[in-house]
């Protein structure tokens, strides 16, 4: 199975301020272990928030509002996606991770072919087959 | 933490470390076999501490000096300790070895060595496939005698026979723990790379049972091909089979219909291609052109595969460089079902009629007189031309050909499909109907 790990953001990462190069090293060396291991499909930091944008979506309207965004916490400041057996592996792997001080990792699981298959294929595939049809009559008249 | 919820960890634990406490345990003991015991004999401590001490906070290093007190515990018992001269020596050096302040960067910094070795020592020619294929899921893969069994739908007993006389096999034959020297090294690496595509192929196109893939070993395989490539980074073909593999699964969601049925390549929806195994397979053949000059046989196809992967739809295939790449690939490791899958290509390229004349030059190779793709794509080329009775023959050939189920409820499909079209045109003449 699949796992996106989100980093979240903090008040430096906000700020623009790169971590040390100690950090940086140490980040170096885990992303080493998890490509040795066979483990890492990717994996990326994120610019701080006043790079970004967010498009609020409402009905046909939509807004831009630029960053920064107020809510440090809520944000995301990297993520990785990792290729394991289980919650528990990515766990185990997360928990590896050279942070210090305060930070918080979240980990989520990503949707696969296999986890849709069977649930959403029967009526879906009924449903598109009716739509499909109501499509060439309506072409006929 | 609860008790299960321990036991799932110490799972997650020994998949990512066994395969490092074995190799690092092997080169203490010298013996594949008994190292994996001490690894077992660690985890079953794990077992019974953990769910109460809590897991430790370093747990590949917890596992590691648990199973060295056992090692030393064993040499000090064992008699040969004593009796036998010639090892003292040897003994003495693991002792002090497994003596040694128990750094967790130590055990890191040679471990890759280790892990290459163990890599070699599973592929050991003096093993058969079988077992071969066994003994790496079990000792790389850190897949229990279960998970193999089940993979492979076969009984487990069966499975845990395979690894004891594999492991028997090496310890008889004195195979040493050491990565081959260079005179051999090309023969034993394309062993290991035969025996991670034997599994993902076994995953990717199930040759028995009624499902058509079983991801889970596609996802072993490439999971031992990414560590393969890292631990031997500057051999193209590692690299040539990693693309070759990510590019294929990448394709794993588009290949199977809503009720399991298969789609072939050309019919997939390829929105459903999984863009991260594609980009990573393109990389991987990257780096395996950029180290070599002429490509290998798994770069080759992966390079094939890759043609696919780059066309948007299945008409801009590139199919004269695919039809080019076959040759290649014919000339390095010329075998019927390249040739088969070459005029596949020719055909694509040049026409059904092209394709044909090089699909009926195989029909006498006794190596394809059982293998239902060669019916399978002279029917298509058959139809394509417009012989619907001689097809629908070749159809109900390939259906009867293969093990798979579903593929051969798809070949009698494109046999219904036929009989359709003849009785449009009327009836077949009488020596193609039967």
């Amino acid at each position: 199975m699949r796992f996106m790990v989100l980093v979240k953001a903090n008040k430096d990462s906000e700020a623009g301020i790169l971590p040390k190069t100690e950090l940086l090293e140490a980040m170096g060396k885990y992303n080493e272990e998890l490509v040795k291991a066979g483990v890492m499909l990717a994996g990326e930091g994120l610019h701080a928030s006043s790079k970004g944008a967010r498009v609020k979506f409402s009905g046909n309207k939509r807004t831009v509002i630029d960053g920064p965004f107020s809510e440090t916490k809520e944000l995301i400041a990297g993520f990785w996606i990792f290729q394991v057996k289980s919650k528990e592996e990515a766990i185990e792997w997360v928990k590896r991770a050279p942070f210090d001080g305060e930070s918080e990792l979240e980990i989520r699981q990503v949707f696969e072919a296999s986890d849709f298959g069977p649930e959403l294929t029967p009526e879906l595939r009924e449903a598109e087959e009716r739509l499909v049809k109501r499509m060439a009559e309506n072409a006929k008249q | 933490m609860t008790r299960s919820d321990t036991h799932r960890t110490i799972d997650a634990v020994w998949r990512i470390e066994s395969a490092k406490l074995i190799a690092g345990l092997a080169r203490i003991v010298r013996d594949v076999g008994v190292a994996e015991e001490l690894a077992q004999d660690a985890l079953v401590a794990a077992l019974e501490q953990w769910p109460d001490s809590g897991v430790p906070r370093k747990p590949g290093a917890w596992l590691m000096a648990t199973a060295k007190h056992r090692a030393i515990d064993q040499l000090r018992r064992s008699k040969l300790f004593e009796r036998k001269q010639e090892q003292l020596g040897h003994e003495i050096e693991a002792q002090q070895e497994l003596a040694e302040p128990l750094l967790d960067a130590a055990i890191d910094e040679d471990i890759g060595d280790d892990l290459l070795r163990l890599v070699f020592i599973s592929c050991h020619p003096v093993l058969s496939t079988e077992a071969r294929v066994a003994l790496t899921l079990r000792l790389l893969g850190g897949l229990t005698t279960e998970e193999i069994a089940r993979a492979f739908l076969v009984p487990p007993s069966t499975i845990a026979q395979r690894i004891v006389r594999a492991k028997r096999t090496l310890a008889e034959a004195h195979v040493p723990f050491e990565v081959p020297g260079e005179h051999e090294r090309a023969a034993r690496l394309s062993s290991v790379l035969e025996v991670i595509y034997l599994i993902f192929n076994e995953g990717y196109s199930a040759s028995a049972g009624d499902d058509w893939m079983r991801p889970v070993l596609c996802e072993d395989a490439l999971r031992l091909g990414r560590i393969l490539a890292e631990l031997v980074p500057n051999e193209p073909e590692v690299h040539g089979l990693v693309a070759l593999m990510e590019i294929q699964a990448s394709r794993s969601a588009a290949r199977v219909g809503p009720s399991g049925e298969p789609i072939l390549l050309l019919d997939q929806d390829r929105s459903r291609w999984d863009r991260i195994l594609i980009h990573r397979g393109l990389a991987a053949l990257e780096r395996a052109e950029k180290l070599g000059d002429a490509l290998g046989p798994y770069a080759l196809q992966a390079a094939i595969a890759a043609c696919h992967a780059r066309a948007r739809s299945a008409d801009e295939t590139d199919w004269v460089r695919i039809a080019a790449l076959y040759d290649a690939l014919m000339q390095l490791a010329p075998s019927p079902v390249v040739a088969l899958n070459g005029a596949v290509a020719v055909a694509m390229a040049f026409g059904p009629a092209a394709g044909l004349e090089l699909v009926d030059a195989l029909t006498s190779e006794p190596l394809l007189k059982t293998y239902h793709l060669l019916p399978s794509v002279r029917g298509d080329l058959l139809a394509k031309l417009g012989n619907f009775c001689e097809a629908r023959t070749e159809f109900e050939r390939a259906a009867a050909l293969t093990r798979n189920a579903r593929e051969r409820d798809l070949l009698l499909g494109r046999a219904n499909a036929c009989a359709v079209k003849i009785k449009e045109q009327g009836a077949c003449e009488t020596n193609n109907a039967n």
